[in-house]
């Protein structure tokens, strides 16, 4: 689970940047981009404990 | 901004509080770059950056500001903090102590442990304004609002005084491992607010964005502001010493250049960001533009805006209730550490009702670095030059004395002269100020201590 949670992490790392660029670009609208920034934000925070160290 | 402490509260690991720390414990530079990247990215970073633009600060004059201001805050910590810290390797109390006497001390604690109050109290305000979000009834508060909005607004401050109070009674253990995991997620949304937000914008032209004009009464400040503004919003930490406790723990001079990462990715990315989110407020509502960082973050990346928001004010509240306390307690220490820290937790909790603090932030910020910086001139004085210039190093400790009149007088004389001046020469922000303070403390506590210092007894 260790191994996986890293690359998910970085990948709702990704998630949180990249919707608002292509939202800039206007290649997606306002809403899609702020329910991928949620879904991100849930993932980050569930896989972040499992391979960060606390200090 | 910054929290203020760094310490763990659990007693069974040694945090060297009356001791040098020994060589085993100390840390290298990759110790110090997360945590201050993380610190130096909180929620009031939201507030700071409308500011400027609410000061009528142009294009040029923040990015150049920010650069060389936020330069020089790094040089402060990396010549002068670091340096100090690892020479003595104390906590700035200890060594306040030895200087200044336990009684003097008892007052610095005050003065710091208030403070913090206060600034823990305008993150909380900032956190209330994510919270409020989705209650109509809450009314935000703007620039001109000092006193609280409604009964709905107080009614989400107390609320979250007191979780962030009974957190910080539990010690802040879990909310510093939520600042840890946090950290790179919070610097993304900071980025996407901005990055969200320039599509929606009606000009992208910088003189568009940053129009220098200022909103609401304020005074415009320019490159000077913003410059002294960047590099003395932190001076109780790095002029003030008081981060000789984490750096103390400094294995290398290189640790100094850790700051860096909390000045160019907090203090510049994230004050870049809000003032754009802010600007963006301008363009479209003009004088009645929100300046609660809930709802325009709300506005540009919805939920996940939120909950940065609060988590932002609540990582770093909780540290610096908890400070506080420590702060308090050490004034009296016959009380238990869960008192001081409920006395501080309401203190803050009030001092949250009231946006004043929030929305003068600049101000206060100011007032907080001349208040406490100036005891690091005092430090500086007693390290480097006093065999030099032929007064007493460590007088208090020497002595047996408990107050230094001298060091007490070389603190607040000059602090009040700077407060008194701000408003004589109608300084913009009273980070004009802190420079000439530190100064002319540390020139006063050498004449001082020639005049009336405590004397070491003769062996």
């Amino acid at each position: 689970m260790k191994t996986l949670a890293l690359p998910i992490g970085v990948l709702a790392l990704v998630g949180t940047i990249v919707p608002p660029l292509l939202f800039m670009l206007g290649h997606i609208e306002q809403p899609p981009m702020k329910i991928t920034m949620l879904v991100s934000c849930i993932v980050w925070f569930i896989t972040a404990p499992m391979w960060m160290k606390s200090e | 901004m910054t929290d203020a402490g760094h310490d763990t509260e659990d007693p069974s690991v040694n945090e060297y509080e009356n001791e040098r720390v020994p060589d085993k414990a100390l840390k290298g530079p990759s110790s110090f770059w997360g945590m201050y990247a993380g610190e130096h990215t909180a929620g009031t970073e939201f507030m700071i950056g409308p500011l400027f633009v609410a000061y009528g600060v142009g294009a040029g004059d923040l990015i150049l500001g920010l650069l060389l201001g936020n330069l020089a805050a790094v040089l402060t910590w990396r010549y002068l903090t670091t340096p100090v810290s690892m020479k003595l390797r104390f906590t700035l109390y200890h060594k306040l102590e030895k200087i200044c006497g336990r009684k003097l001390v008892t007052i610095y604690n005050f003065a710091n442990g208030l403070l913090f109050c206060f600034l823990a109290g305008a993150m909380v305000t900032v956190s209330a304004t994510a919270v409020g979000v989705p209650f109509p009834e809450v009314r935000m508060p703007g620039f001109s609002d000092m006193m609280p909005t409604g009964f709905a607004w107080s009614a989400i401050v107390v609320l979250l005084g007191v979780a962030m109070t009974a957190v910080a009674l539990k010690g802040y253990s879990v909310v510093a491992r939520v600042a840890n995991y946090a950290a790179p997620w919070m610097f993304l949304v900071f980025a996407a607010c901005a990055i969200a937000t320039i599509p929606k914008l009606s000009s992208t032209e910088l003189s568009h964005i940053w129009t220098g004009v200022p909103q609401n009464g304020n005074p415009k400040i320019g490159f000077w502001g913003v410059f002294f503004f960047a590099w003395f919003c932190n001076a109780a930490v790095h002029m003030g010493m008081s981060d000789m406790t984490v750096l103390r723990y400094a294995k290398k001079p290189s640790c100094g250049w850790a700051p860096a990462a909390g000045m160019y990715l907090g203090h510049c990315v994230a004050w870049i960001a809000a003032s754009l989110l802010f600007a963006y407020q301008v363009q479209q509502f003009g004088e009645k533009a929100s300046v609660a960082p809930g709802p325009i973050v709300d506005d540009a990346v919805g939920l996940t805006g939120l909950i940065c928001v609060v988590i932002a004010g609540w990582t770093t509240a909780n540290p610096t209730i908890y400070r506080a306390g420590l702060a308090f307690q050490g004034m009296v220490p016959s009380i238990s550490r869960n008192t001081a820290t409920i006395i501080a937790g309401l203190v803050c909790t009030i001092a949250g009702l009231f946006p004043a603090f929030a929305m003068k932030l600049l101000d206060f910020v100011g007032i907080y670095g001349m208040v406490l910086a100036p005891v690091g001139a005092i430090i500086v004085v007693d390290v480097y030059l006093a065999d030099k210039l032929g007064i007493a190093r460590d007088p208090a400790e020497r002595s047996g004395s408990s107050f230094n009149l001298a060091a007490l007088l070389a603190w607040i004389v000059p602090a009040a002269i700077g407060y008194w001046s701000v408003g004589f020469f109608k300084m913009p922000l009273p980070t004009y100020a802190t420079l000439p303070v530190w100064l002319g403390s540390g020139v006063l506590y050498v004449i001082l201590s020639k005049l009336i210092g405590p004397k070491p007894a003769r062996a």
